[in-house]
């Protein structure tokens, strides 16, 4: 156990009471001020816009005529205008945040030339506005996580590579000894997502690949985007905030090792079991069920690792909103992705591919998962960013109660929904007539939309505390951090 | 820091062995997939698509009917495409090779569209249906397209194009008044709205190739299902 001193010293300088250490991370912190702030306020500016498009999305489908002469709004392009702002407005926004934040604290470095990390993010932001304009106007690609068209997607590539250099550079100029997993989770990621990214513009929309190669090129695409960028994010947050708020090392070093390297080497091949049956060779089709099936191994020993480092400080939930947050988002981490490899076997895709049951399956990885996992961290981030404290304790259980239970009643509605819709599609004679099945799915498009009304709440009471903490001015000595409620014996390191 | 490198050398082999293996592979492999020439037709396949056709696509593509429809059938045994007349074979991807897009979708709200062309041929039915789904298919919860139409005044003859609405929904419900045209005033497709058309009389894989007939051989489960439905016609 020659690793265990020095991972107990990488998480150590933070919870130190040393006032040196102290110095230096303030000073850390004070340095991703500007742009961690610049990316926190767009991803939720984002997040409430793209809110709006996923509310209106899901009414049409239950309710056709609503809004229904408005062409920018039609389903079709509310839609993908509701994936791509939730996606690389709010998803992506937060994850440049929370990167950055944990690389310049774990690197023991202060952020350099923040200022032009501010430009990029700021082409970024521009650039996602772009995309989201031309898909209402009718310039979508109508490829799946891939509609931004043409004239805005180079901008997104610039301005990613700067902000993925900087990160790099932090990185090297760090003073930590130790690479901390958090760190290998979030320097995997940010060299992954530019890879995708360009392979997938270049194969697919400035020089497409000749028939279903295209397919290939989607799904390897759009599910590593979520497996090599969104999960690393998420993961090295979850890697960072639950020993953190807990003030205890992650359970087991190994562990973490074997689920980084089998998540790096398996996910990648899984993406093809969207296409199950479809016209790509039989051979990848089993590799990618194979791949999915081998996925199992990383989600178990991560689940065991963080479980194992929760034991015994479950009480902790009581008080800490990053906390909540967080094993809220990793438990949905392990049974997601679980659920997904159950996917991938060739008679249950039978069934679910091409039913609300994917739906409901993508919304539990990127929502219960990443997004929780995310509204943790800002939870911690913002109050060292600002030196000053949320200001409702409310506020705050208001959107954890309204998007958890709004998520849960989402995923199991639509879940349920689609194994009814997939049965049935594939029973011709009980269901011969296919407007049957568009009825029988109707009340479960109902359960999404008032699930998705509760999580506009929590959503709305975020943004609320968000601003409301941005504009406040910092009251001198309160300096207790807000929970859910004050623990008598209980003392929450800042 | 001393073994950034390593971890940097296996974050790039992970990936690598995907994108060889996925992408590289496979465009090696049937990325360059050619027409085939059929001799006693002599004509080749898949046939081109007509203009009009390939600007419909485009229509397609712009208002993201990929989201609720497939455009893929699977084989017999897998799913119940083609007991449900999706098709009359399951799709291979020499079936997608002229198109500049693939649009296989991930997505059945709607039915499967490889071969709409061939169930639904006419029209004037497609035409109804984008200006309002409730008249040809009452109960569908899929969107109006009115905006594809102009609403247009008559000056001395009709137009030819002009669609002519039912007074009521099968179920007897008249229509509601914002989707009738006003008294003298008729409602014309736009381009747009003949060129979805097109493209959707287009969609059609009626040709069988030869690795339509043995590129899944009909392992035991696909047997056993073939048997129960023969035996099923018997009664």
């Amino acid at each position: 156990m020659a690793s265990a001193p020095s991972l107990v010293q990488s998480l150590k300088p933070s919870t130190s009471t040393d006032s040196a250490t102290r110095a230096e991370l303030s000073e850390i912190d004070a340095s991703t001020k500007a742009p961690a702030l610049f990316f926190l306020i767009s991803s939720v500016l984002w997040l409430l816009v793209g809110t709006a498009f996923a509310l209106i999305a899901s009414f049409k489908m239950h309710s056709p005529e609503f809004l229904g002469d408005y062409e920018w709004l039609t389903f079709g392009r509310a839609r993908a205008a509701h994936l791509n702002t939730v996606i690389y407005g709010w998803s992506v926004n937060a994850a440049f945040a929370v990167a950055f934040w944990l690389m310049a604290r774990l690197s023991r470095s202060v952020l350099r030339h923040p200022t032009l990390l501010f430009v990029a993010g700021a082409f970024w932001n521009i650039g996602v506005s772009l995309g989201v304009i031309g898909i209402l106007r009718g310039d979508s690609t109508s490829i799946e996580w891939l509609e931004f068209p043409s004239y805005a997607t180079p901008l997104l590539f610039v301005a990613y590579a700067l902000i993925g250099a900087w990160a790099v550079i932090t990185f090297r100029f760090g003073k930590s000894k130790h690479i901390y997993v958090s760190q290998w989770y979030i320097l995997a990621a940010l060299f992954w997502f530019p890879w995708l990214y360009s392979v997938a513009q270049i194969m697919m929309i400035f020089d497409p690949a000749r028939g279903t190669v295209q397919a290939l090129v989607n799904w390897w695409f759009a599910h590593n985007v979520l497996g090599l960028w969104f999960t690393p994010i998420g993961l090295a947050a979850v890697y960072y905030f639950l020993p953190k708020v807990l003030g205890k090392p992650i359970h087991s070093y190994y562990l973490s090792v074997l689920g980084f390297w089998s998540l790096a080497f398996f996910y990648n091949w899984a993406g093809v079991h969207h296409l199950i049956g479809g016209p790509v060779p039989a051979w990848v089709q089993t590799a990618g069920i194979a791949a999915s099936f081998m996925m199992v191994v990383p989600v178990v020993v991560v689940a065991i690792n963080h479980h194992m480092t929760m034991v015994g400080s479950f009480g902790a939930l009581k008080y800490s909103p990053t906390l909540r947050f967080i094993v809220f988002g990793a438990v949905s981490y392990t049974l997601t992705s679980l659920q997904g490899s159950s996917m991938a076997i060739r008679s249950w895709a039978e069934v679910t591919h091409f039913t609300h049951y994917t739906v409901a399956h993508a919304h539990w990885g990127m929502y219960s998962f990443f997004t929780m996992v995310m509204f943790g961290s800002i939870y911690y981030i913002m109050p060292r960013l600002m030196h000053k404290e949320w200001p409702s304790a409310r506020m705050i259980s208001i959107h954890f109660w309204a998007t958890a239970i709004g998520i849960i009643i989402y995923v199991a509605g639509l879940s349920w929904g689609g194994i009814e819709q997939g049965f049935a599609l594939n029973n011709v004679e009980k269901y011969p007539v296919f407007l049957d099945i568009v009825e029988l799915t109707k009340k479960y498009l109902l359960s999404r939309s008032y699930a998705g009304i509760l999580i506009t709440v929590g959503h709305i009471a975020f943004a609320v505390n968000f601003t409301w903490m941005l504009i406040t001015p910092s009251r001198k000595g309160a300096t207790a951090p807000t929970l859910f409620r004050n623990p008598a014996s209980m003392e929450m390191t800042r | 820091m001393n073994r950034a490198p390593l971890i940097f050398l296996g974050v790039f082999v992970a990936l690598a062995f995907s994108w060889t293996g996925i992408i590289l592979t496979n465009q090696v492999a049937y990325g360059n997939l050619t027409p085939y020439y059929d001799e006693t037709e002599e004509a080749v396949f898949p046939v081109a698509t007509p203009g009009l056709a390939a600007r419909g696509q485009l229509v397609y593509q712009d208002l993201g009917c990929v989201y609720c429809h497939t455009q893929q059938v699977r084989r017999p045994g897998y799913g119940s495409d083609i007991e449900r007349g999706w098709g009359e074979r399951q799709s291979v991807a020499r079936d997608y090779i002229r198109e500049k897009r693939v649009m296989l979708g991930t997505m059945r709200t709607g039915p499967d569209l490889r071969n709409i062309g061939a169930r639904q041929a006419d029209p004037t039915w497609h035409m109804l249906h984008l200006y309002d789904p409730q008249i040809t298919s009452r109960g569908s919860n899929m969107p109006p397209f009115r905006f594809l139409f102009e609403q247009r005044k008559i000056i001395g003859e009709a137009s030819p194009d002009a669609i002519t609405l039912p007074t009521s929904y099968v179920d007897g419900t008249p229509l509601p008044p914002h989707s009738l045209p006003a008294e003298g005033y008729e409602l014309v497709p736009t381009e747009r709205a003949k060129s979805l058309v097109a493209y959707l009389i287009n969609r059609k894989d009626t040709y069988a190739y030869p690795e339509t007939f043995n590129v899944f051989p009909e392992d035991d489960a696909g047997e056993a299902e073939a048997k129960t439905e023969s035996e099923g016609e018997g009664h």
